[in-house]
């Protein structure tokens, strides 16, 4: 196995109604709902895609999230082999209780189809990969916690052995109304080395300052 | 007839979450499909949800849809016919 | 020099068989686990499924534990575990992946704080590792109906990034209100068992049980070698195949390429065979693309159903069977081709030698994986 070096090419994160990339607030809101910070932002972002708005909120935050990594990244003129790695606590959660909602009042009885096909957590892996065309590894784990050990490993095995050439990876949790992002881009150029020490610098520098 | 086509065009948007899309914006011989509005399989199971849920018609052969659905003039004709709400 | 992985201890609890051989018995005599059922809590009208006896689970579990609150799901995969962990030694070079796409969702019929962390997934994880000492933290695969499969992808990957030595694999899912109500309401219920391939298949029929394996870079007691993955998405719809199969024949080729074989010294092909028009027609499209059309395949489900998140390493564990002894079962369920490409399906039990084995499986939100097998002398 090739022992080369990997580099962290680009951070975003998302919480508390705010959006940073690379350490810089590229979107804020006062606190407020979900539904209403992810609308504007994805308004202030100019995206044009009103798939948007059928997706549940674990979609729309990774979908956000993609949308600022990859935004210089995909070539339109070739095949862009950045791969998927997602994680979380919750899976998918949040929409699992709408879906049980709609199913629970046997005198309500109308389960709703647009829901549960959320009620999995590798959609929002799917609608990134059709939004940006990427046919590429594709994979969502569940931990307690974000997992750098993991994550790094298992990210650089992927590029050591040629299955991608980037991977865009992290962590997407969402459960009722409280969201983390903490995701990244992995790749063979760059200046931060991608090691389970900085993964864990970073995770906690971005993520615990409120 | 024309109250009921206002009622489903406001109903196709908040139940399939059509945002971007305005009243004026649906036409009623538009195709909802395909090249009009863009929905796609899982609008249609939508649909047949909805049918159910606010008209009381539950749809014996799903692929009935197809014709049913095809715009908000054929969907509020049919629902006027068989509707049980 | 990439390190070699090998699956070494495979084990199951379905319908059919409490393990390996029992389930090879059955398969051999035609046996399906697939059955009418009529409880009203799991569904209001009748419907065709795979699924375990409560109390035999029960007495099973009562043999190897005295605990009593265990989950359903949780007493099903230390069942499944149970026979290859506790031969083994548990250190921290010692992995344990977890593949389910619902886990315990049961729990949500009962909404209490209590029921709620019950049906977190990484709960799920902790408990089935907490029974038998795990000393590395618990990773779960949720990645739809491709997670069995996947899960033996990522274990082989870990051990050759030497994370791990050795990584213990159990998947599992239920047949619940929740899953049978989402599948009928996407219309993909078939109503009569279901028939992969066929002219006349109509949907899924949705079945439960448990499957684990033991992967290793260890060749001694190798059933089978682990060469060749992909898993690659179609990026074209997030509850339909790509028409194309785009993101299956890119993972395939991956397997392919990786392996450094081609495809027509593929001996034999565990395909998904949903039985629903688009998955088969799929599949269909795909193997001819990548010129297997004359390769046997067979989908498993008309034995134990649609297993979901147990279906890719069952479906596998199976498979290695087949390998170790030539043998290729039939595609049960199966009866007129109804598929626009030609396809090989096994219609009776038979004897082949294979080497090579290809499993392939897809699942919602356009995921696919391959994983290439061959077989150890």
């Amino acid at each position: 196995m090739s022992e080369n070096k990997t580099f962290i090419q680009s951070i975003c994160t998302i919480q508390n109604s705010e959006i940073i990339l690379d350490g810089e607030t590229i979107f804020k809101m006062e606190p407020t709902s979900f539904s209403d910070f992810s609308k504007k932002a994805y308004q202030d972002f100019e995206v044009n895609y009103p798939k948007f708005f059928k997706m549940d909120s674990l979609s729309k935050l990774a979908f956000l999230g993609a949308e600022l990594l990859l935004k210089n990244e995909i070539d339109d003129l070739k095949e862009n082999n950045i791969a998927l790695i997602f994680s979380n606590n919750s899976s998918s959660l949040d929409t699992d209780i709408k879906y049980q909602k709609s199913i629970s009042d046997a005198e309500n009885y109308f389960p709703s189809p647009a829901v549960f096909v959320y009620t999995l957590p590798n959609i929002c892996l799917g609608e990134i990969s059709i939004r940006h065309q990427l046919k590429s590894e594709n994979s969502f784990f569940i931990f307690e916690d974000f997992n750098p050990a993991f994550m790094m490993k298992y990210a650089s095995v992927l590029i050591d052995s040629k299955k991608a050439d980037k991977v865009l990876c992290g962590w997407v949790e969402y459960l009722d109304e409280k969201y983390k992002v903490f995701l990244y881009l992995v790749g063979r150029e760059g200046i931060i080395e991608h090691k389970i020490e900085t993964l864990i610098t970073e995770f906690n520098k971005q993520l615990w300052k409120h | 007839m024309e109250a009921l086509k206002q009622e489903l065009k406001e109903k196709i948007i908040d139940v399939l979450n059509l945002e971007d899309i305005n009243l004026e914006d649906i036409k009623d011989n538009d195709p909802l499909f395909g090249d009009g509005l863009g929905l796609d399989s899982i609008d249609a199971l939508e649909l047949i949800v909805m049918l159910d849920k606010d008209y009381g018609i539950k749809l014996v052969d799903p692929k009935e849809g197809k014709t049913i659905f095809q715009s908000i003039e054929t969907m509020a004709a049919y629902i006027k016919e068989n509707r049980a709400k | 020099m990439v390190r070699e992985v090998y699956i070494t201890e495979t084990n199951c609890i379905t319908p059919i068989g409490f393990d390996v051989a029992a389930n090879i018995k059955n398969i051999l005599g035609s046996v399906s686990g697939i059955q009418l059922h009529n409880n009203l809590e799991l569904m209001k009208t009748p419907y065709y499924a795979s699924m375990l006896n409560n109390d035999e689970i029960k007495v099973a579990f009562a043999k190897i534990s005295s605990i009593k609150n265990y989950t359903r799901l949780e007493k099903m995969m230390i069942l499944a575990l149970n026979p290859i962990v506790k031969k083994a030694k548990l250190d921290k070079r010692t992995g344990f992946i977890l593949s389910t796409t619902k886990g315990n969702i049961t729990a949500l019929e009962n909404p209490t704080s209590a029921n709620f962390q019950k049906a977190h997934l990484s709960q799920l994880a902790k408990n089935v590792a907490d029974f038998f000492g795990f000393k590395t933290e618990p990773i779960v695969v949720s990645n739809a109906c491709v997670s069995g499969i996947l899960a033996v992808s990522v274990a082989k990957r870990l051990i050759q990034s030497e994370m791990f030595e050795n990584v213990f694999i159990v998947a599992g899912d239920e047949v619940s209100e929740f899953v049978l109500s989402g599948f009928n309401s996407f219309q993909a219920m078939s109503d009569c068992p279901c028939k992969p391939y066929s002219k006349n298949r109509n949907g899924v029929t949705l079945g439960e049980a448990t499957a684990a394996v033991l992967v290793s870079s260890d060749k001694e007691n190798a059933k089978i070698k682990i060469i060749g993955d992909g898993s690659i998405n179609d990026a074209n719809h997030i509850s339909g195949p790509s028409r194309t199969g785009e993101g299956l024949f890119r993972s395939i080729e991956s397997a392919l390429t990786e392996a450094n074989i081609n495809s027509n010294q593929i001996d034999y092909i565990s395909a998904h065979g949903t039985a629903t028009p688009f998955n088969d027609e799929m599949e269909a499209i795909t193997f001819n693309r990548l010129g297997l059309e004359n390769v046997p395949v067979n989908s498993l489900k008309g034995f134990y159903g649609h297993t979901l998140g147990a279906s890719g390493l069952l479906e596998t564990v199976i498979g290695i069977q087949s390998v170790i002894e030539n043998k290729l079962f039939v595609s049960l369920g199966f009866d007129e081709i109804g598929v626009s490409e030609p396809i090989t399906i096994i219609e009776n039990n038979s004897d082949k030698e294979i080497n090579y084995f290809l499993k392939t499986a897809s699942g919602f939100g356009g995921c696919n994986t391959a994983v290439l097998f061959e077989k150890v002398n």
